[in-house]
């Protein structure tokens, strides 16, 4: 590879370079070599690798390179003597490497050291401005297919919608990168040129430095224009490419880099997010969230339990089993960093520090300020902040989820699953490409807490309400009846006998009293269908079996409303002679519960069934309209016909 | 200082069992295994009505040859086993007090995590940091 060819050639202290970094610091430097490097003439890529030799970055456009980084002055002095530059005299490549590698550090707030550059660091950033773009428009003279050139710039914009389809991390700032080839003085302008544009084919360390003429690389532009990695870009892997879908609208115009800093800073919208996902928590923005829910709503990002309990190690500051805001802050931060693929890190970063939290965002709005003291600049909060405000949007969307979700130990499970039910395939249907990745992330927040929620909703009672509803429909009449009993048992909660008697032991005389109070429920809908169901004859195969059942219930109903009342004197005497009222009191009060849970279920159950029959008898009359209208074109064709 | 630090559950079995050198785990197992009874028989020497107001802090539960088994007792009956090295005689009952409270406040530390299930294995790395601070060094 050219990188390692490049590294080859003085080898100086050893670097440890991820891939990323390789590449990126390998196009950095055939930029800056590749004014000398840029092939002659013909066949570009190919001229430009087959001419070995060391190659040295100029030191016109590594020192604008160093500027653009946006480092102060002494820093970069310190630098360039660190790597060694000065000693050997040139920017060979490992100095430049080393250099690269000192501005991330630098760029980090580490401090200049040898040291530093043993740690991984993120890529460094290069600022672009836009005086440089106009710069090299303003050379049109000088360059050599100009044409070929101002389509570049204009297509830049649009490289970063096709660098979208490439799944390359750093491209997001490769067309940002390209102005930076455009010195106001015209040699260093040719040698700048290439830097945009060759850069799978620059990366060649063996680029040689004389001056190229442009025409070799006029055609290297357009075709190297999408492919041309963005060196200093450093956007997390994910992130990027996450942040390129999100705020693809946004990077053109801000010509300047908008790398995010390092991935364990808060920006403004995320801030506001996790202080609203708070809030849903703990009302109280000043107070805890206790242990146990916080354990329930992180659980939900579906991260391993491990990961869950060693974020949580790191977040919890004081240890007390709680989080305050700050901490909270922290820990859906470093989820939302671990869901996005870094990996966790060994403390607690600085910048989530508690203490720092508080600090920085006093206000939850506009804490720029304090912002640009750690950041580069404005702009460079903008991607991520992109990148959160597609997170809000989308989130905004499940926000609910998060609010229903804490109702789970409420008895209105059937309601909890009808809205997110509703709120799912609404959020499905819209944009789903963007804002599916972090969407996911909290759907499962709603998914799971439903299905939790079900499963509790489900477990007590022991005969679930809808077995009974659905062979209600299908089955005979005499498997309803036979069900009716299991629901009824519990339902009898609904009488006023004393707790003392459970319904269990009593389930005739419980069993008719339900079924009478079921009845008037599920008739409200069979009613409907009852009546258009004379009338129909080619209903779909439910509609037949369910008719006639449901018409049964109907004076099954009023027989059994007839037997209620003397059924109901019955428990009533029958509890007054159980001793077994101090006994039963508690189990009967988490009966009582139970049954109100299934009660409640049992109405939605009912007004479902309901709507269910409205439309199908809808559907009834769509029938007979359409077997109205067949038979008048039945009529009419023998008479157009002849 | 400590050669081998173990942290036993109430049910007598081991949350977090740590020792050094790894060689010869097995006899620092065992070590903290017998000296299970020994903190048994202390703990209902000293009898019901005694259980607020025992020490949490055993002592010495008994000296071998090459070292000595130091114990801790929670309120909730976890177990804090600490074997330390004979020849290291610079170690003073204070020092190995001391160690205790730190183990009880990393173990109540673990125990605030939520994601912690009572009665699983210890893996926390703040637990498993403190604790490798008060290892011995063997080199």
């Amino acid at each position: 590879m050219e990188a390692a060819a490049g590294g080859g050639c003085g080898s100086g202290p050893p670097l440890l370079l991820s891939e990323g970094e390789q590449q990126c610091y390998s196009e950095l430097f055939a930029r800056c070599a590749g004014a000398a490097g840029g092939g002659p003439g013909s066949g570009p890529p190919e001229a430009a690798r087959t001419v070995p030799g060391t190659v040295t970055a100029a030191a016109g456009p590594v020192a604008d390179l160093f500027r653009a980084s946006q480092l102060p002055a002494e820093t970069l002095h310190q630098i360039t003597e660190l790597c060694g530059a000065k000693r050997v005299g040139y920017f060979g490549p490992t100095q430049f490497y080393i250099a690269l590698k000192l501005i991330a550090a630098a760029q980090s707030g580490l401090p200049v050291r040898i040291e530093s550059i043993k740690c991984e660091l993120p890529l460094p950033r290069f600022m672009m401005s836009k005086t440089d773009a106009e710069i090299r428009f303003g050379n049109p003279a000088e360059l050599h297919g100009t044409k070929v050139q101002i389509p570049y710039l204009i297509t830049e914009k649009n490289t970063f919608k096709r660098m979208d389809d490439e799944d390359k991390q750093q491209e997001t700032q490769s067309p940002t990168m390209s102005p930076l080839a455009s010195p106001p003085s015209s040699p260093p302008h040719y040698q700048r040129v290439p830097l945009s544009h060759g850069y799978s084919k620059l990366r060649s360390s063996t680029e040689q430095m004389h001056p190229a003429p442009y025409e070799a690389r006029q055609p290297l532009v357009q075709p190297e224009g999408p492919s041309s990695g963005a060196p200093g870009a450093k956007p997390p892997r994910h992130k990027a490419s996450l942040i390129r879908s999100f705020s693809v609208e946004r990077e053109p115009h801000d010509n300047s880099s908008n790398y995010p800093d390092e991935p364990w800073r808060i920006t403004e919208e995320q801030r506001e997010y996790y202080v609203n996902q708070f809030r849903s928590l703990q009302p109280d923005p000043s107070s805890f969230i206790s242990g146990s829910v916080a354990k329930n709503f992180f659980t939900k990002s579906k991260l391993s339990i491990p990961e869950l309990s060693y974020i949580w190690e790191l977040s919890d500051a004081d240890c007390d089993g709680a989080l305050t805001l700050p901490e909270f802050c922290a820990a859906f931060h470093l989820i939302v960093a671990r869901k996005n693929g870094y990996p966790l890190p060994e403390g607690l970063p600085p910048t989530l520090q508690p203490e720092y939290l508080q600090a920085a965002f006093p206000k939850p709005k506009r804490e720029c300020t304090l912002f640009d003291s750690y950041s580069e600049s404005m702009p460079a909060n903008q991607q991520p902040r992109d990148l959160n405000r597609m997170e809000k949007l989308s989130i905004k969307d499940t926000a609910d989820f998060p609010v229903p979700t804490q109702d789970v130990t409420s008895d209105d499970k059937q309601a909890l699953k009808s809205t997110a039910d509703e709120a799912l395939p609404k959020d499905m249907s819209e944009d789903p490409g963007r804002r599916k990745p972090l969407y996911y992330i909290f759907i499962s927040y709603s998914s799971t807490s439903i299905e939790e929620a079900m499963k509790r909703g489900e477990d007590p009672p022991t005969p679930p309400p809808r077995p009974q509803k659905t062979h209600s429909r299908a089955s005979s009449l005499d498997l309803n009846k036979v069900f009716q009993p299991s629901v009824p048992a519990t339902k009898s909660g609904l009488l006023p006998p004393p707790p003392a008697l459970p319904p269990r032991p009593c389930p005739s005389q419980s069993e008719q009293v339900s079924e009478a109070e079921i009845h008037p429920q599920l008739n409200r809908a069979p009613s409907q269908v009852a009546e258009s169901s004379p009338t129909k004859k080619d209903i779909p195969h439910s509609q037949p079996p369910s008719k006639p059942i449901r018409r049964k219930f109907r004076p099954e109903n009023s027989a059994t409303e007839s037997q209620e009342p003397p059924s109901t004197v019955g428990p009533v005497s029958a509890a007054s002679g159980k001793p077994h009222a101090a006994v039963q009191k508690q189990s009967s009060k988490q009966k009582k519960a139970i049954q109100t849970a299934i009660r409640k279920n049992k109405e939605a159950n009912a007004v479902l069934a309901r709507l269910n029959s409205e439309l199908q008898q809808q559907l009834k009359e769509v029938h007979q309209e359409r077997i109205a209208l067949e038979n008048q074109l039945e009529q009419l064709r023998p008479v157009t016909v002849l | 200082m400590a050669v081998c630090v173990a942290v036993i559950a109430k049910e007598n079995y081991p949350l977090y069992i740590r020792s050094i050198p790894t060689e010869n785990e097995l006899k620092f197992h065992y070590m903290v295994h017998t000296s299970l009874d020994v903190v048994d028989e202390k703990i209902s020497a000293m009898g019901k009505a005694l259980v607020d107001q025992r020490e949490l802090y055993l002592g010495l539960l008994y000296p071998t040859e090459d070292y000595k088994v130091y114990g801790y007792v929670t309120n909730s009956k976890v177990k804090f086993v600490m074997v330390v090295d004979s020849s290291n005689t610079a170690l003073r009952d204070n020092e190995i007090r001391s160690m205790f409270r730190k183990l009880h406040n990393s173990y109540t530390d673990v125990m605030c995590n939520p994601f912690y299930n009572p009665g699983d294995r210890i893996h926390s790395r703040a637990f498993d940091s403190m604790v490798t601070s008060m290892m011995i060094q063997v080199c």
